[in-house]
């Protein structure tokens, strides 16, 4: 009875820990088999343990390239949509203008479509228009995609912002740009960062669209979707392990400062 | 008001004061929001140095009047003058004037000291260290300066407000209901502080506030505003003694108003009739035509009113007025007891009697007789709304 | 008396009397609008409309395509491919209902169970996101292999029998059967389903469970009666989140599936690079987006939480 008692308890958090295991799972299995030594082309079984791939993660043709190529569309699109996007956001808080709902309708609307109908669609403007397939079609595709994520991000940012900051702001001296540029972006820094990273890690993990519209050019995703038809090399699972431990890593150490600062302001 | 002008003012507002007249001028200014009018045309001269209050309930356009004097809000039509220079079309960066905000603005992303230097630093002033110092001790928080808005209490969150408008020297500082936040201990000590700050500086300030008891007890001049309009201005104790509207009678304080006849003059007083007890008042506190046979509100303040048990209805002095009840309701309030009485000209008539000597007869369901002096009954005119005001100041 | 379920009203109050600044700056709301809704028409709304008139177009690659108005080619598109449709919409669905049963109690004890293991909840969820979604998919591989340990379990108490019977497995093979899609499908998306529940959960103030409590509600009560109607804004767009880019997938039916278990996805994916056949394909991506669209508005309706957009 005591032991039903303390499983009903506790039922919601042993719940809770196996899905988090199972989301993590599947991490675990690529860092296992980054130090696996396979027999063939595919790395799906264990054999023995080795470090080969580690000592050489650029070892296989084309995939460093493909992932400098994946990093550089990655920031460039994030760029290129937490600008479009921030700005989008400020004027739909901020300001009273016509066709309000229309523009709304057209931000969600990306949202709540499936990646291939974007895809397909964005292919068929780009091969009616005798687009060269590559980096840029890749790249427009990337901001268009991105964008209502940063807007909806900034958006909740910026309306949570009580207006009478600027207003004080302008109360006190300050123009309109040094408003802006003093207290207004300051404060909507968060959102925007929050966004940026969104655009980021959207644009950096995307295949569907890629795949649609890159041509002969060759992502990261790209690559590990083609590897998987041709043979997967235990290099994949070096980068995937290394790109987890440095988002962790990343995460921990901005919290660790967050917090010390936090803690000598107190 | 223009006596304690020059008594309050100390060498920090006399380059404000030699560019000839420092007195807010509203000139008809009005606002619309579509086809809602937050503020009628209004006409109002804040005299420098003083203290005024905009009383008011909330949406009676209290802070847009404000917001317009500090040029967050553009007026439809009519002119802001601050002393004879025209602001109206002025961005509120250009204005000489800073604003309190309701709870505080505070930018959240400066420590305390960056926030008070906020309006130095936007003006060009490169060494602001002593300045912001000495204003930090003026509201008492320089060991605070380093810390976040968040991690101050409200009353520490309040002063920095006002240090971070008052060391920019405004020709008028505008309080946008500073205190609403605070709870009531502090709010009364707030209050005082302030008003000690502004006989320090004697820089001119425009409170806005929906208490009546806030506004009374700092303001020199209160204007009490309703729907967009002002309804009446002055000083404090004369808004409380002679209102003019039923509005103000009800909305400052409490007021116990009568429906009578007016019957006759005599000399300087009025005498009518309500429910066949004669009352008299003087005719200059009667602010309605006093013809015989017109219709007027009789008014009279709950603590002016002395309470005798009927079988005592002879030892009342002569020449008071007098009206008969039945108490239905008593409460007791420490320094003062309360009575409801039911009376026929008047269904709830209130009364507060000082806790000197207390009559134990004065029990609910007991026969009263209340009587004043003459000379505290007020006169209002009969086509008001008796009850205008009472909500507002209930809920304020 | 305001109700309980309306959002908890914000600590500053806004004064009645303020607005939104007018007439300064007139443009500047359309400047600011113009670059980023600009790049939207041109490369999201243009496209659609192109595709529609894309899939009322007859001719080859050779020739090129003429508008000719060939609404059969929707007709000879369903009934060609309704099978994969109906597919698409089952294992979205499944995968859709796995999420919200799996991802409910990870938010709710992240929101209201986690302490100081919250943060660090919240990044186990939302790191794996930087490993690149194609290698966590191809990890199931391993997972789930013939013969792998996950198999033998399963086989040993007998759950494949069960699984096969329905045919959601294949004898004793887990990988390359409808359910190791659905598994793949639950894991990819289920990160979207727990992040908007735990935004909802965590703007429960947790005295309404003790109010609850207060009021004779039993914990199972409480659940049920408060926290989650109260999370409903959550499990909408959660569930919306999983389900429309699960409907669209085709990466785990290729990765996981076999021939038997493709999705619409995998059909427009090979009509558009490898067979070619354009109005075809425009055809079917114009279908499954009517067909999302129409299910979202209709879901949207029925849960009467239209504000969420």
């Amino acid at each position: 009875m005591a032991f039903v008692n303390w499983f009903k308890r506790r039922m919601v958090v042993i719940a809770g820990l196996l899905t988090l295991a199972y989301l993590l799972l599947p991490n675990v299995v690529v860092t296992v088999f980054s130090f696996n030594k396979p027999n063939g082309r595919f790395n799906y079984e264990w054999q023995q343990f080795s470090t080969d791939a580690w000592k050489d993660p650029c070892g296989v043709a084309g995939l460093c390239g493909s992932l400098s190529l994946s990093l550089q569309i990655a920031l460039w699109a994030t760029l290129g949509a937490t600008a479009l996007g921030t700005a989008i956001a400020f004027a739909l808080v901020r300001y009273r203008f016509r066709a309000r709902g229309a523009i709304n309708s057209l931000i969600f609307l990306p949202m709540a479509m499936p990646e291939v109908v974007m895809a397909a669609s964005l292919l068929t403007l780009f091969l009616n228009m005798g687009a060269q397939l590559g980096f840029w079609t890749i790249l427009i595709a990337h901001i268009m995609f991105c964008l209502s994520f940063v807007v909806t991000a900034v958006k909740a940012r910026v309306m949570s912002m009580d207006p009478r900051l600027e207003q004080a702001a302008q109360d006190l001296y300050a123009g309109p740009f040094q408003t802006f540029l003093r207290v207004t972006l300051p404060i909507a820094a968060p959102g925007i960062a929050a966004g940026a990273l969104l655009a980021f890690a959207l644009s950096f993990d995307d295949f569907i669209i890629t795949n649609f519209n890159a041509g002969s050019t060759v992502t990261f995703p790209m690559f590990v979707w083609g590897s998987a038809q041709r043979g997967t090399p235990v290099q994949i699972n070096v980068i995937g392990t290394a790109m987890f431990v440095v988002a962790v890593l990343f995460v921990l150490a901005s919290m660790v400062v967050g917090n010390r600062r936090n803690r000598r302001k107190a | 008001m223009t006596t304690n002008q020059t008594k309050n003012q100390t060498t920090k507002n006399q380059t404000a004061a030699k560019d000839g007249g420092g007195d807010v001028r509203l000139a008809g200014i009005s606002k619309t929001y579509g086809s809602f009018t937050a503020v009628h045309p209004l006409d109002l001269t804040v005299p420098q140095g003083s203290f005024f209050a905009l009383l008011g309930a909330s949406g009676c356009g209290k802070t847009t009047t404000l917001r317009m004097i500090a040029g967050l809000e553009e007026p439809s039509g009519g002119t802001v003058h601050l002393g004879d220079q025209d602001v109206t079309a002025l961005p509120p960066y250009k204005r000489p004037v800073n604003t309190v905000f309701q709870s505080y603005a505070l930018f959240p992303h400066l420590d305390i000291y960056e926030n008070v230097a906020f309006g130095l630093r936007r003006r060009g002033i490169k060494s602001v260290k002593k300045q912001v110092g000495e204003m930090l001790d003026l509201v008492q928080l320089g060991e605070q300066a380093r810390k976040k808005p968040h991690q101050l209490s409200g009353g520490q969150q309040q002063r920095v407000a006002v240090a971070r408008a008052l060391i920019n020297h405004p020709r008028v500082l505008l309080l946008d209901e500073p205190l609403g936040a605070l709870d009531l201990k502090l709010r009364r000590q707030m209050q005082l502080e302030l008003k000690r700050i502004q006989t320090e500086v004697g820089i001119t300030f425009v409170h806005v506030t929906h208490d009546q008891e806030e506004a009374m007890t700092m303001a020199d001049r209160v204007a009490v505003m309703n729907a967009g309009r002002v309804e009446q201005l002055g000083a404090p104790a004369d808004l409380y003694e002679n209102p003019r509207t039923t509005f103000v009678a009800n909305f400052l304080g409490t007021s116990n108003l009568i429906e009578a006849e007016v019957d006759t003059r005599s000399g300087d007083d009025v005498v009518v009739k309500a429910a066949g007890d004669k009352l008299v008042l003087p005719g200059a506190r009667c602010s309605a035509p006093a013809k015989a046979g017109g219709k007027v509100l009789v008014g009279v303040r709950p603590e002016k009113i002395s309470l005798t048990h009927a079988n005592d209805a002879g030892a009342i002095p002569e020449g008071r007025n007098r009206i008969t009840g039945r108490i239905s309701n008593t409460s007791f309030i420490g320094v003062s007891t309360q009575y409801v009485v039911d009376c026929a000209a008047c269904p709830e008539f209130e009364v507060y009697a000082q806790n000197i000597d207390r009559d134990a007869r004065l029990a609910p369901g007991a026969e009263v007789v209340l009587h004043w002096n003459p000379a505290h009954t007020f006169g209002l005119d009969a086509a008001q709304d008796i009850d205008a005001g009472v909500a507002e100041g209930e809920a304020a | 008396m305001s109700t309980l379920t309306e959002a908890p009203p914000p600590l500053t109050p806004t004064a009645p009397e303020q607005k939104p600044p007018r007439k300064r700056g007139r443009w500047t709301p359309y400047w600011l609008l113009l670059p980023g809704i600009l790049w939207l028409v041109v490369f999201f709304a243009a496209p659609m409309i192109y595709q529609a008139s894309t899939s009322v177009q007859t001719g080859s690659l050779e020739e090129g395509y003429k508008v000719t108005w060939h609404f059969a080619t929707y007709w000879d598109a369903l009934t060609e491919y309704w099978p994969q449709f109906l597919r698409s919409v089952a294992y979205a669905a499944s995968a859709t209902v796995l999420c919200l049963l799996l991802g409910y109690p990870l938010a709710y004890l992240i929101a209201f169970r986690a302490g100081r293991w919250r943060n660090l909840i919240m990044i186990l969820v939302i790191a794996p996101f930087f490993t690149s979604f194609l290698i966590r998919t191809l990890a199931w591989k391993t997972i789930l292999a013939d013969g792998g340990p996950v198999v033998g379990v399963l086989n040993t108490l007998h759950v494949l029998d069960v699984t096969s019977w329905l045919g959601w497995t294949a004898g004793d093979r887990v990988l390359a059967t409808p359910l190791a899609v659905v598994c793949g499908l639950t894991y990819n998306f289920l990160p979207f389903m727990i992040l908007p529940l735990y935004t909802s959960l965590e703007r429960i103030d947790g005295r309404l469970h003790e109010a609850a409590g207060d009021l004779y509600a039993r914990p199972s009560t409480v659940f049920r009666k408060v926290t989650f109607p109260l999370s409903m804004p959550g499990v909408v767009s959660g569930t919306l989140l999983t389900f429309i880019p699960a409907t669209g997938d085709y990466v785990n039916a290729s990765l996981l599936g076999s021939a038997d278990t493709g999705m619409i996805g995998n059909v427009i994916q090979s009509q558009f690079l490898r067979v070619l056949d354009y109005p075809t394909a425009a055809a079917l991506s114009f279908i499954l987006m009517a067909a999302i669209l129409a299910m979202v508005t209709f879901y949207i309706r029925r849960s009467g939480t239209e504000d969420l957009v």
